[in-house]
């Protein structure tokens, strides 16, 4: 037997690095790294002149300078006096606000029209469909402009409500106020309010909402340890044991027992003079745009929920049936697991799309991330390059988070293949 | 064999009986109603809450839309005359603002006397359109050809077109139907050419222009037929140069002088004057058709197997989709300057074009790149058996395919894209959505009109929109091989 690999070693030459595919690729690849580093070469001196010749610095010192302007809502305690940092975080923690919200709402208004489109009645059907169509094809813009509207052109203003006779009423017996201003939500209050947790910089928890934190993930840990038992005992000896009221047990006493422990109770807002207090003002830019990114989003996620139900194939429901399997376990063990696998990643891009799209908060002056970074503090400051560099991070960094975190639930659910 | 009707049969009915009436309940309505809206209690609560949203809307809406009012001059003549007719507490539309300011929405502040031009571009852009869209059927091509060109013609009669360009389109219209009937490939080179076309019919100024942006590909043609006996890489190399070169340092100044020649320019348009929806549709149109070449570039370069060039298209489609689109168009409007040699400025549309393009291309590489994985291994390896090259591979074997597969996805981008036209507002460009809705708010006879406008603009986008989307099921049917 001859050696093939032996003979086939002609010398090198420079036309090997045009004409030969091992050299080629290498050749091509070092050609566009010149040309880039050429690119960013020469953006970076131009900026570098233009700075120059604008008399500007490239430096972030203006995030600790004074803000001087206030933000109508504000998660952590926040005034005028506060750095554009400060300001910069409250903005964010608006935006996640607003994105977190919305995220939640969509989901359940776009499972239950996904569904709802594939219902059997016909009616019903039609109706979503149409739900799904006018919103998937007009610009999210114009029903963030289209809600605020109702918001501010149609409901009535905060006196209105007052009097014997008044002209407005509240909803949800008489918990919820909708004005032209803001909705007056009710709050939760606390009798024996146990103080605060001080983390410094005057960010504040409070024991209370600790102490749920603390319950409720202790109950999601229990909860799992009981049913890895049961499951244990499922795997010995077949049959297994009934864990329903222990697991919600679990879940719910201790909840409960901290609500009767606080005296935890929701307070209804009530007008007093022209304005509601007592509860909780939640300015209707916030509404707005909340409920227009639900809205908007819904019809995306149906879409999606409807096309991953349909993607399992009609005989898998048959063969759960043919085993024996009631509907209800049909579905959560047989057709999600299978949809799940094609929803989730469709969804992670919604998500994605949702906090993104929050940007448009703009629209109804929300003060998010875009509002006070690439806003006020960008006007107030005249540091375009710097400001605009920061908030296209920061949003940055919140999608790489957001995608990543969902990208490791999606591991979870995703088809095993071995 | 013959034992088998050893005996007589008794009786053998010869007639047959009549077919009986299913029934009542097995059919017709009642049935259909059964099955379709009362099937069981959880059905028929549907159905009753059907009904109820149904009624709820239209007892809602029903008096405000049957009350519109289309003649009148200022909201307060509308409320006037909708109390005057349907009694002081009646509510009503007040569509007259349409009929009243429809041209703003439509052509923004371009010059009331050439509405005419975006009118004629955007029939001519049909005309353009048709052997890309509706290559493979006859009927669709007739109607929409026939259909545009009555349209444009009538449009650009009654928005006073001068003869000349009347001719100049018809001639085209009539070209393109004439030609569609035969073979509408022929029509190709007019689809390359339109850009020129469009952007010149659009801005106005000297033909000069897209004449010499033309000649820079044509000179890089004659450049890559003269050195491609040497090596098709030189040659292609050499192509590309000579064409930038060409436009970057000779095109502006050949262009002035052939003006100073012979002049052909027409009136020109700056770019603040645009808006409305020939703004949103020049931004859509330019970013669709930029945006599908750019993302099959990126998709396929992040296929690759170089490292570099992987890493460089994954940076930047990460980046461009982890940023919401405002921002980018904050860089367009306010850090392109930074970017750019000192003193240099370039028009604001442009600049949102490239923008909104950059942002739909790295979307577009996800949906494409989608395609390029679902495809099965067999065919990449089928091309390289095939002794076909890397390019060849693509273009005749993987891309069609992988095209094809991410059609929903590639034309649902389009979609999103064309919504995302409306963000122009928040760089101070007149979308027909916000910007001229204020503008027509600022004055007084229109200040407090809020509906008919989001109706009138939410309308058309979603025709738009709705029709990309059917189109897109069309083109599936169509291409619909079904070889699972």
């Amino acid at each position: 037997m001859t050696d093939i690999g032996a003979t086939a070693t002609p010398p090198f030459r420079l036309s090997m690095l045009v004409n030969d595919r091992r050299y080629r690729s290498l050749t091509f690849q070092v050609i566009v790294f010149i040309l880039v580093m050429a690119a960013a070469w020469w953006l970076i001196d131009n900026t570098i002149r233009n700075l120059a010749l604008m008399g500007k610095s490239f430096d972030f010192g203006f995030l600790f300078q004074r803000a001087g302007y206030d933000i109508s809502q504000t998660p952590i305690p926040y005034t005028a006096d506060d750095t554009h940092l400060r300001a910069s975080v409250v903005g964010l923690l608006n935006t996640l606000i607003v994105a977190v919200l919305g995220c939640i709402a969509a989901t359940v208004l776009g499972v239950i029209v996904g569904v709802a489109r594939l219902s059997r009645n016909w009616l019903f059907a039609r109706l979503m469909t149409v739900f799904v169509e006018i919103f998937r094809n007009m610009p999210l813009l114009l029903w963030i402009l289209i809600v605020y509207a109702v918001f501010t052109e149609i409901l009535p203003p905060p006196n209105a409500f007052r009097g014997d006779e008044a002209s407005a009423g509240m909803i949800l017996f008489d918990n919820v106020a909708l004005t032209n201003r803001y909705t007056a939500l009710p709050t939760l209050a606390m009798t024996n309010d146990p103080g605060s947790l001080d983390l410094g910089a005057r960010i504040t928890f409070n024991w209370a909402t600790i102490a749920f934190v603390v319950v409720l993930v202790g109950g999601w840990i229990v909860r799992r340890m009981i049913r890895a038992w049961a499951q244990d005992v499922q795997d010995r000896t077949g049959n297994r044991p009934v864990t329903w009221w222990k697991t919600l047990a679990v879940m719910t006493l201790p909840s409960l027992f901290l609500i009767w422990f606080f005296g935890l109770h929701l307070e209804a807002p009530s007008l007093q003079g022209f304005n509601f207090t007592g509860g909780l003002n939640v300015s209707n830019s916030l509404v707005a745009l909340w409920l227009a990114l639900t809205l908007y989003t819904a019809a995306f996620i149906a879409e999606i929920v409807r096309a991953g139900i349909l993607a399992v194939s009609r005989g898998q429901s048959e063969a759960a049936f043919a085993l024996g399997l009631r509907p209800n376990r049909t579905m959560s063990l047989v057709i999600l697991p299978q949809a799940l696998r094609v929803i989730i990643p469709p969804l992670i891009s919604q998500y994605l799309n949702l906090t993104k799209n929050s940007s448009l908060a703009i629209a109804v002056g929300y003060m998010d991330l875009r509002g006070t970074l690439g806003g006020t503090t960008l006007n107030q400051t005249g540091r375009e390059l710097e400001a605009i560099v920061l908030m296209m991070l920061t949003y940055l960094a919140l999608s790489l988070i957001i995608s990543a975190g969902m990208n490791v639930f999606n591991a979870r659910v995703k088809l095993k293949e071995r | 064999m013959s034992d088998t009707h050893a005996q007589t049969v008794a009786f053998v009915r010869d007639t047959m009986l009549p077919a009986a009436a299913p029934p009542i309940r097995e059919s017709g309505a009642v049935r259909w109603l059964r099955e379709n809206l009362f099937s069981g209690p959880v059905n028929s609560i549907l159905t009753v809450l059907g009904l109820l949203i149904l009624w709820f809307l239209v007892a809602t809406f029903w008096d405000w839309f049957a009350h519109s009012v289309w003649n009148a001059s200022s909201l307060t003549e509308c409320r006037e005359i909708i109390s005057a007719t349907w009694g002081p507490d009646a509510r009503g539309a007040c569509f007259a603002v349409i009929r009243e300011r429809w041209n703003q929405y439509l052509f923004g502040f371009y010059p009331q006397h050439l509405y005419w031009r975006p009118t004629m571009t955007f029939g001519l852009l049909m005309v353009a359109l048709a052997p890309v869209l509706f290559s493979a059927s006859l009927t669709i091509r007739r109607v929409v050809l026939a259909i545009t060109t009555l349209v444009t013609l009538w449009a650009m009669v009654v928005l006073g077109a001068p003869a000349g360009w009347l001719v100049f389109a018809a001639i085209v219209l009539a070209t393109g139907l004439i030609l569609s009937e035969r073979n509408i490939a022929w029509m190709l080179p007019f689809s390359i050419v339109y850009p020129l076309l469009g952007v010149w019919f659009l801005w106005g100024g000297t033909l000069w222009g897209p004449i010499f942006v033309l000649v820079g590909p044509a000179l890089g043609w004659v450049a890559w037929r003269l050195l491609s006996r040497v090596s098709p890489l030189v040659a292609t190399v050499a192509a590309i140069v000579v064409t930038l070169i060409f436009w970057l340092v000779l095109a502006g100044d050949a262009a002035r002088d052939a003006e100073g020649l012979l002049s052909l320019s027409i009136e020109s348009v700056r770019s603040d004057r645009f808006g409305g929806f020939l703004l949103s549709l020049t931004i859509g149109v330019a970013g669709i058709a930029l945006s599908l070449p750019l993302g099959i570039v990126l998709a396929l370069a992040r296929q690759s197997d170089m490292f570099l060039i992987k890493s460089l298209s994954v940076v930047f489609i990460e980046f461009i989709r982890g940023v919401p689109l405002i921002t980018l168009l904050f860089v367009a409007s306010l850090l392109l300057n930074y970017f750019l040699p000192p003193g240099t400025t370039f028009d604001i549309i442009l600049r949102v074009i490239i923008m909104v393009t950059l942002f739909a291309a790295a979307y577009m590489a996800e949906v494409i790149r989608g395609g390029l994985a679902a495809l099965p291994k067999g065919q990449y390896e089928a091309a390289d058996a095939l002794g076909l090259d890397y390019w060849k591979a693509q273009r005749l074997i993987v891309l069609p395919q992988a095209l094809k597969i991410s059609i929903p996805g590639i034309v649902s981008t389009f979609i999103g894209m064309f919504k995302d036209t409306t963000l122009v507002t928040f760089v101070g460009l007149y979308d027909p959505l916000k910007s001229m809705s204020d503008a027509v708010r600022a004055n007084v006879e229109w200040k407090g009109i809020y509906w008919e406008p989001f109706i009138f603009v939410g309308g058309i986008f979603f025709l738009i929109c709705f029709g990309m989307s059917r189109y897109s099921m069309y083109l599936e049917r169509r291409l619909q091989r079904d070889h699972r």
